[in-house]
């Protein structure tokens, strides 16, 4: 793919991901982020994070599913960088808006209320991955143990999706979408790699001839 | 300017007043749905009168009011917008604005509410008489959500025990349910939910009889528009905006405590008497502070009041009770 054209991607993809925090900004200062502004600034923060997080985790199924989609991997990190900064919006947030930097409120709510406490948990795990997304983190770490950290992008992920079940009121079935698509994309991962282990490898085939 | 004679319309051909009536009526029915979604839609709130005749009642007409000496002071009122944008009405939507833009579905008339169960004689009453039952009073009253939000509303009613009295409740009748209207055809949205429909609330007599308890027909001077428990509620302002039913069309009388939808739903997050209480958590946040509705983000965060700040009038009625473990 042409440089020129990646360069392109990459300002959608830039301006698509701080698009809702530009809207956000937008209506704070116009104050029109509708009757309940901090309902709404938790709630689209935490949207995107789910979102972002689903987007990025569904690049390696469509590389594997379609090799034409290679160069999608360039923006994997990203989009989960992203994705871990609107987790960080969503978490301050919760510490300015709702327990008004008090610290015994904020203690009682992550030891009482299991939301948060996963919550909580999916924030810290999505702390080193965006703590080692640098060339240089790769490097140092090596390419397998790399890998092997950024699996936890999956417990995050899953957290993630819990921590939205656990929040809405018992018997509301809104967080079933992204439960469902996010479900997909981690099933994908061990049946993709189940159908190229069937497939017979070039290779394979000579040898049977 | 040429302008035409009047023509003179023979007698024979003007629809008497029944008829006409009655097409308004179907025209009505047919057009409801569409024009009261339209006329949220675009914020008129005078369309409604286009369609209703005579002593129908529909959001957005005027209620003459008296003031009342049971009105809440010194607090500044959410906006009429807010009041009716922002709205838990799970029929129609489990979203905030859903019930706004949905709900012009909600048939208001005719209404009437049948009144059964412990009572002398089982009776229905017409929309048209509750009306008219008692001088309708203003009462300004804090509306606190479970989910910490809050807003400042002014009511039009007058208070449940006049119409409870109307009832005739035989001495063994201890607690009064509260049943919603409930129609899966109208109410579409309700099967997004897992709840059994229709909505039941309730009351123990005694809260029930508080003069604080409200039956309610409208807001800012107007009919309740539809999202907001047409034509007639209850408002329970010491108590989390979900006990406050809406749009009721049975009252049951009964000498057991009778079972309510969130309670049923889950039963350790909403007690049958869900006092304001802020220190009794809710077992996904606290109850200690609560978001007033329609002020900026930074400005919204304020402290619960026990009861709501209703406690003079109402903690009596729950003397010797445990309140922690009564939730």
């Amino acid at each position: 793919m042409k440089r020129s054209t990646i360069v392109l991607i990459k300002v959608i993809v830039w301006a698509a991901c701080l698009g809702p925090l530009a809207w956000l900004v937008a209506h704070a200062v116009s104050n029109t982020l509708g009757p309940d502004p901090t309902e709404t600034i938790t709630f689209t923060t935490g949207l995107v994070t789910l979102r972002l997080l689903t987007i990025s985790l569904a690049i390696s199924p469509l590389r594997r599913l379609f090799p034409k989609l290679a160069w999608l991997i360039r923006f994997r990190r990203l989009l989960g960088l992203f994705a871990f900064f609107y987790a960080t919006l969503h978490l301050a947030t919760w510490i300015a808006l709702y327990a008004g930097f008090d610290l015994h409120a904020m203690e009682a709510d992550v030891v009482k209320r299991r939301y948060i406490t996963v919550g909580m948990l999916a924030w810290l795990l999505l702390l080193p991955l965006a703590a080692t997304s640098t060339n240089w983190a790769i490097r140092k770490l090596g390419g397998a143990r790399w890998n092997r950290l950024h699996k936890l992008v999956y417990v995050a992920a899953v957290c993630g999706v819990i921590h939205y079940w656990w929040q809405v009121k018992p018997g509301v079935l809104t967080p079933m979408t992204i439960t469902m698509i996010l479900g997909g994309l981690l099933l994908a991962r061990p049946v993709l790699a189940l159908a190229q282990r069937r497939k017979p490898t070039p290779a394979a085939k000579a040898a049977r001839v | 300017m040429l302008i035409g004679k009047p023509t003179l319309i023979p007698s024979s051909e003007i629809t008497p007043k029944d008829q006409y009536l009655n097409r308004r009526r179907f025209l009505r029915g047919a057009a409801s749905g569409l024009a009261a979604a339209g006329a949220v839609a675009l914020g008129i709130r005078s369309l409604a009168d286009v369609f209703s005749p005579g002593t129908s009642v529909f959001a957005g007409t005027k209620l003459q009011t008296v003031p009342s000496p049971l009105t809440t002071t010194g607090e500044q009122l959410t906006s009429y917008q807010d009041v009716t944008t922002f709205n838990n009405y799970y029929e129609f939507g489990v979203q905030k604005n859903e019930p706004a833009q949905n709900a012009g579905a909600l048939p208001t008339a005719p209404w009437s509410i049948r009144v059964d169960g412990l009572v002398k004689e089982p009776k229905t009453f017409d929309i048209e008489a509750l009306l008219k039952l008692r001088p309708l009073e203003e009462r300004v009253y804090r509306h606190r959500c479970v989910e910490a939000w809050s807003m400042v509303i002014p009511w039009v009613g007058y208070s449940l025990s006049e119409f409870i009295k109307q009832c005739e409740p035989l001495s063994n009748a201890r607690y009064v349910q509260f049943l919603s209207y409930y129609d899966s055809r109208v109410e579409r949205w309700a099967s997004q939910t897992t709840i059994q429909w229709p909505y039941s609330e309730g009351l123990r007599m005694d809260e029930a009889m508080n003069p604080l308890a409200l039956l309610t027909f409208g807001l800012y001077g107007e009919v309740l528009p539809n999202q907001n428990g047409a034509p007639v509620r209850i408002v329970v302002p010491w108590k989390y905006g979900f006990k406050s039913a809406k749009s009721i069309v049975r009252v049951r009388f009964v000498d057991r405590q009778p079972p309510t939808t969130w309670n049923e739903q889950a039963p350790n997050e909403y007690g049958f008497y869900s006092n304001v209480n802020p220190n009794v958590d809710h077992p996904r946040w606290s109850q200690k502070v609560e978001r007033r509705i329609g002020l900026p983000f930074y400005a919204q965060r304020r402290t619960t009041l026990m009861f709501n700040g209703y406690g003079d009038q109402v903690a009596s009625l729950y003397d010797g009770m445990n309140l922690k473990r009564d939730f």
